[in-house]
């Protein structure tokens, strides 16, 4: 019991028995445990580094030993789903941009593609094939950011600063084509904001021949070492049933071996044209999903690769004049904006092209009534878009089934039972984004 | 037109108004809400093509799987049981959704996870959608606004279809589907926060994305968004929600 009287860290007596508040200090001198009792419960976050944003965790703990974890989120709930009801649809884009703010071209894509099925209509090739192109190289980015803070959480710092280093040349690719590192509102309905800019090709290119290398790197770094195998195997075990059950999607269910990739099973965007892999592991734990991380990322690579090979010129956006966006935006010194040229077009020329322009950019087009749900597979697992329409100009409910949401459902069945440090271990496995958590 | 007029031309459209979307009919030439429509014709009702009276319902034969699923769905629970439950079906761009009464959805769920010949393992998503009057003829009181969507995925056969549940916002009860689809916990909980529809039977129906303490269920449609309006440059931009809106 406490020697001196501290008003922010009493004891008091409740019905499930004496309940102390611990807020720093000596243990000792704090808590004596007269009646043998071990529970603890700790709040864990929702500021706490190694849970991967504001999530909160409530843990029961006997001695070093999980009998309860609670999950607690909602601390970054921005109400975008909400937001999005009140703007046109194509301003939808820059908003789920910025939900899973790791894959953020995952969100873009996956409304677009939920818009075009409404409105029926299909992306140009080109267009698609940029899609993918930009998406794997997303799926790079976010793999490297997972693998990254694993490190970290795991206490291999050094795994931290490569992954952000590797992650942030992608980034700077990314940048190239779309003018922004992140939140990029590149995908729009319809096809794409704009061509591949001058030179984008080479450095993606330059990229492809750097990160195998880098790649073996990380596996020289850490798969081998017997820390690092000791912290994650055996550590956050869920396996197939379990995670059918719990909804659990992505390289977390491909651990445990069953080889569910939305890019194989329900292709889109003409993935079943691209030769790739859906790397497995049959251990179900950490480690198996560390490795099936690392695999994916060189079949991420394999799949840019030759969507470079089959880039065609062509458009990258569809023709209907009602739905292309009317600016031929270009990316200028200071970053994107409109063409000079189309400035001078309608600001100049043609008056009906000034009211087309107009029209379309503060009205937008009207989307035909009804309801899809469009799934991809994003680097976390079954990225659902449900968008409801009633045939205006704006969504009238779009859900975002957000795999790190369903995913860290799981955090309980992995931990309870296990030891606290393996917490850390088993929701650095699920790779959780609080931004697509929270929306 | 004010709200609460009859619409012409909506019994003949066969709308059902048990639990059809109010969607689907535009008031006059140019989408305009709130402020002056001067073109003249402010007072037009107009049915959008594919709106309300497409979404209606399909017959059979809805071709493809839809059929084969129907068929072993009917099996399963029989037909008496299946006419019950199912109180419409709708195929429209390639999905197909079927619109379940409340009693018997457990029912249906359990049969569609079970059955050898349906095997929908994974419950994609949970979401909830309020059709408040979207710009149609006025919502009336104890009309099923509030509807419960469930996709559920058949990861043996590969196939997609979607449950659809209409309550009223007077008494927005649904069963849990947790026991059957344990993943439906934070779903039917997120549902539970934005709707405020209620899943008897889940296990700790709390809020999860707002806070304990919050009134209110922020993505009804009857919720404001909020905001305040913003100056810029001696111009002021009002909050979106009350900005002119182009419907």
């Amino acid at each position: 019991m406490s020697t001196t009287y501290d008003p922010y860290a009493g004891s008091r007596q409740t019905t499930e028995g004496r309940v102390y508040t611990v807020t720093g200090g000596d243990w000792d001198l704090t808590f004596a445990d007269p009646h043998g009792e071990e529970r603890l419960v700790v709040n864990m976050g929702p500021q706490h580094p190694s849970t991967h944003g504001v999530l909160r965790l409530v843990l029961d703990l006997e001695g070093e030993t999980v009998t309860k974890a609670r999950v607690v989120i909602g601390y970054l709930h921005t109400g975008i789903e909400k937001n999005t009801e009140y703007r046109n649809w194509v301003q939808g884009t820059t908003f789920v941009t910025r939900m899973d703010y790791l894959s953020p071209l995952f969100n873009e894509a996956g409304y677009c593609l939920a818009v075009e099925k409404l409105l029926g209509i299909e992306a140009p090739q080109r267009a698609q094939t940029i899609r993918v192109l930009v998406m794997e190289l997303n799926r790079i980015a976010s793999h490297l950011v997972a693998l990254a803070t694993f490190g970290m959480e795991m206490g291999a710092l050094t795994g931290m600063t490569n992954g952000f280093r590797e992650r942030e040349m992608v980034l700077d690719v990314l940048e190239e084509i779309t003018g922004l590192r992140m939140n990029h509102a590149y995908i729009r309905p319809g096809g794409l904001a704009q061509d591949l800019p001058e030179g984008a090709v080479d450095s993606v290119r330059e990229l492809l021949k750097m990160l195998p290398k880098r790649v073996a790197d990380f596996h020289r770094l850490l798969t081998g070492q017997p820390i690092w195998q000791n912290r994650l195997k055996d550590s956050g075990y869920l396996d197939v049933t379990g995670c059918v059950a719990l909804g659990v999607t992505g390289p977390v269910l491909r651990a445990a071996g069953l080889p569910w990739d939305l890019r194989k099973v329900e292709p889109y965007l003409g993935y079943e044209t691209y030769d790739f892999e859906v790397p497995t592991a049959d251990t179900s734990d950490a480690w198996g999903r560390y490795l099936v991380r690392m695999a994916e990322v060189n079949e991420s690579l394999k799949i840019v690769a030759q969507a470079l090979d089959r880039l065609e010129p062509g458009p990258v956006m569809v023709d209907d004049k009602k739905i292309a966006w009317p600016a031929q935006l270009s990316l200028g010194a200071d970053g994107m904006g409109n063409s000079l040229d189309h400035v001078r077009h309608i600001m100049g020329q043609s008056m009906e092209a000034l009211i087309h322009h107009f029209k379309l950019v503060t009205e937008g087009f009207r989307v035909p009534a009804g309801q899809v749900y469009v799934p991809i597979e994003s680097p976390r697992g079954e990225l659902g878009y449900h968008v409801v329409s009633d045939g205006s100009t704006r969504p009238w409910r779009v859900h975002v089934r957000d795999p790190s949401f369903v995913n860290l459902q799981a955090t309980a069945a992995m931990s309870e039972g296990g030891m606290i440090a393996d917490v850390i271990a088993a929701i650095a496995s699920i790779d959780p984004v609080m931004g697509g958590v929270d929306r | 037109m004010s709200d609460g007029e009859v619409v012409p031309g909506r019994e003949e459209a066969g709308f059902d108004d048990a639990t059809a979307p109010a969607g689907g009919f535009r008031k006059g030439a140019f989408g305009v809400s709130g402020s002056g429509d001067t073109s003249g014709f402010g007072g037009l009702v107009r049915v959008e093509p594919g709106g309300a009276v497409a979404l209606h319902s399909t017959e059979r034969p809805y071709g493809g799987w839809f059929d084969e699923v129907t068929d072993a769905l009917i099996d399963a629970v029989g037909r008496a049981t299946y006419d019950a439950a199912v109180q419409r079906v709708l195929v429209d761009r390639g999905e197909i959704t079927y619109f379940v009464a409340r009693e018997h959805l457990l029912v249906l769920a359990q049969a569609l996870r079970d059955d050898e010949a349906l095997r929908f393992e994974l419950c994609s998503s949970v979401s909830g959608v309020d059709y408040l009057d979207s710009g149609g003829p006025a919502v009336a009181p104890n009309r099923p606004r509030l509807h419960v969507v469930l996709h559920l995925t058949s990861m043996t056969y590969r196939r997609r279809i979607r449950l659809e549940v209409a309550v009223t916002a007077e008494d927005p009860h649904v069963p849990s589907v947790t026991g059957i689809y344990p993943t439906a916990d934070w779903h039917e909980r997120e549902t539970f926060d934005m709707f405020g529809i209620v899943f008897d039977g889940h296990p700790s129906l709390t809020r999860i994305l707002m806070p304990d303490d919050w009134d209110g269920h922020p993505q009804r449609k009857d919720y404001p968004l909020g905001g305040v309006p913003v100056e810029y440059h001696g111009a002021t931009i009002p909050p979106p929600d009350t900005r002119r809106a182009y419907r």
